[in-house]
């Protein structure tokens, strides 16, 4: 009898073996298979820059790139420490004598521009959900506002970010000067750019999700005479949560993939300028390390997409919803 | 004649809701007088305007033609002193059965209460429904009739003038039927509230009610028939189980339902029950009369 059940429970645990390497296994496979295409397609695409990069070819650029970036850093630290030095013996001379720090103007890395990207797509994306979360659960509320605006919003939504790029940027030459400004022009010029193309997706669903309120639970707030204000955050906004997730996840996907489009086009700092830089370069890594830079794009975009997702999680009342 | 002041009063409502092909009159000509404290239940088969005539006492509905009077004064918007207990509970998934409470309690008393007042006032509202052991349970990990119990205790926390029910046990089975039932007798003969309560359930209309109001099928539904219940309290449902007069509440009831009533082509205006020696049924016209002589 006891044998029996021990056998019980190692078939068991073999199953639960198997089952969890196949989910490990399947898609290893698929990345296999992906990589043995790319190699053997890549031999046999020839182009003015040399045969195009296979895998072994991009990661050799990418421990290049690596490289780079921690050579750059090392020159940085050497450049200041050497200032520091100069200053201390200035000092020494003369407690009173004027010392000046100069910032290190080296060439923005790789991982800089990333850096770069990352924190213009955030800005961008905070600030249009800063407009397009309270502008959709007002229009959502208001079936007037709603077939006011609805219109002008479909008529936005599918403008690509490369046509709006010119008007911004003349826009933000014109608008936004300053003696000492505390962005650069070419951060704020993304920044709108990015801001005018992810709005939509958040300001439509948000509008959906509270338009789409259940009908006894606005009885409830009528019956209660709840106050406005009290009515959108005790009812309205947790009802939303889960359209404004959806729309904010759209919003962040286009966000990234607007902001790779408008740095190149407008050598804004950022991934999408490292990969125009790299084009007109034109040596014979060239397009290993643009590359490179599309694989980083896809998992930033991927990751981001994580952490929506997770954020999601937490703000969600319920628990047992299955989020992907 | 002297009449009793009235407490609240329905007086030739109608009531029409456009559809694409014109309006559709709902309701025509209904009028109901409820005095304080009554149990009154309104009963028909399904589409006859039961739950329009609780919108229009609860606001959330407005009469085309005439309208609802509460201790004088006309209704025209909700309030909490008319709470409802909707059908489906409609708590907030995202508050537990204590919050939930709370957010009426806040709303009525939240400025007449102190903190530790409007605790007290919650957690109490919340045993009277024996729900006092899962104060920070979330609707969705407790059963339906738990669910029913707190919109009941959230609905008796604005302590309302009059407590609106539109089928509130509809969607419980039996057992747990009885005991809400039983639960909200006991409740009722404690605060004396006046109570309205839309049911399908005969046998729930006979024990819980002073009055059933019975309505004929509609469209331009009316009140059919006036049932006075006269029977003791507190009820017992298993002494009354053998009650003949019990029976004969309930017959009567039936015989609106799937006689005079029974298919929703039947004809529009009943003549009131003959005969039976416990009744006293109204027809349209002899309430029409009573609003008259108040006017």
């Amino acid at each position: 009898m006891s044998t029996s059940t021990l056998s019980h429970r190692v078939s068991d645990s073999m199953a639960f073996v198997a089952q969890q390497s196949k989910q490990l296994v399947i898609p290893l496979i698929g990345l296999l298979l992906f990589l043995f295409i790319w190699e053997v397609g890549a031999k046999n695409i020839h182009t003015s820059l040399g045969t195009f990069p296979g895998p072994v070819a991009v990661y050799q650029q990418a421990t290049n790139l690596i490289g780079e970036h921690q050579r750059e850093r090392q020159k940085e630290q050497a450049f200041y420490e050497r200032q520091e030095q100069r200053n201390a013996k200035k000092l020494a001379k003369n407690p009173d004598a004027v010392i000046k720090v100069r910032p290190y103007t080296g060439k923005p890395t790789f991982f800089d521009q990333i850096g770069t990207s990352l924190v213009t797509v955030m800005a961008g994306f905070f600030f249009a959900s800063l407009i397009a979360i309270p502008a959709g659960i007002v229009i959502g509320l208001n079936q007037t506002l709603y077939s006011a605006f609805n219109p002008l919003i479909q008529l936005f939504k599918p403008v690509s970010p490369l046509a709006w790029l010119p008007l911004v940027t003349m826009v933000v030459s014109a608008v936004y000067v300053s003696k000492d400004p505390m962005f650069a022009k070419s951060f704020v010029t993304s920044l709108v750019t990015v801001s005018l193309c992810c709005l939509w997706p958040t300001l439509l669903n948000t509008a959906v999700g509270v338009s789409g309120i259940s009908k006894d639970l606005q009885n409830v707030s009528q019956v209660l005479r709840l106050s406005w204000l009290t009515h959108v955050m005790k009812i309205v906004l947790p009802s939303a949560i889960p359209m404004i997730f959806t729309g904010l996840r759209l919003s962040l996907g286009i966000a990234w993939m607007v902001l790779i489009a408008a740095e190149m086009l407008a050598q804004n700092p950022g991934l999408g300028k490292f990969v125009w830089d790299e084009f007109q370069n034109g040596s014979s890594n060239s397009l290993g390390r643009i590359m490179v830079a599309v694989l980083v794009i896809g998992l930033i975009g991927f990751l981001l997409d994580r952490c929506m997702l997770m954020l999601q999680r937490k703000v969600s009342w319920d628990k047992s919803a299955v989020l992907r | 004649m002297s009449q009793p002041p009235k407490h609240l009063e329905l007086t030739q409502v109608d009531i029409d809701f456009p559809t694409p092909n014109g309006p559709f009159k709902a309701l025509s000509n209904v009028n109901l007088t409820i005095n304080k404290g009554e149990f009154v239940s309104l009963i028909g088969h399904s589409g006859c305007g039961k739950s329009t005539v609780l919108n229009i006492i609860a606001g959330l509905y407005q009469a085309t033609e005439g309208g609802c009077l509460l201790d004088g004064k006309e209704v025209n918007s909700p309030g909490p002193e008319r709470a409802v207990v909707f059908q489906n509970h409609s708590l907030l998934p995202w508050l537990n059965a204590y919050e939930n409470v709370e957010l009426a309690v806040k709303q009525v008393f939240g400025k007449r209460m102190n903190k530790a007042e409007m605790r007290d006032w919650i957690e109490h509202n919340l045993a009277l429904v024996h729900m006092g052991h899962a104060l920070d349970k979330r609707p969705d990990e407790i059963s339906g009739g738990m669910k029913q119990r707190v919109g009941i205790a959230r609905a008796l926390a604005m302590q309302p003038t009059v407590l609106l029910m539109d089928e509130p046990f509809g969607a419980l089975d039996a057992l747990t039927r009885a005991h809400l039932q039983d639960s909200l007798m006991e409740i009722q003969a404690d605060l004396n509230n006046t109570v309205i309560m839309i049911t399908h359930d005969v046998d729930e209309a006979v024990l819980l009610s002073d009055r059933i109001v019975m309505m004929t099928n509609g469209p331009a539904a009316t009140v059919g028939e006036i049932l006075n219940i006269d029977l003791p309290r507190p009820r017992d449902r298993i002494a009354l189980a053998d009650n003949p007069e019990y029976n004969q509440y309930r017959h009567q009831v039936l015989k609106f339902l799937y006689e005079k009533q029974r298919s929703p082509d039947a004809q529009q205006s009943t003549k009131p029950a003959s005969g039976a020696a416990v009744t006293l049924a109204l027809t349209p016209n002899q309430t029409n009369d009573d609003t008259e002589q108040a006017a």
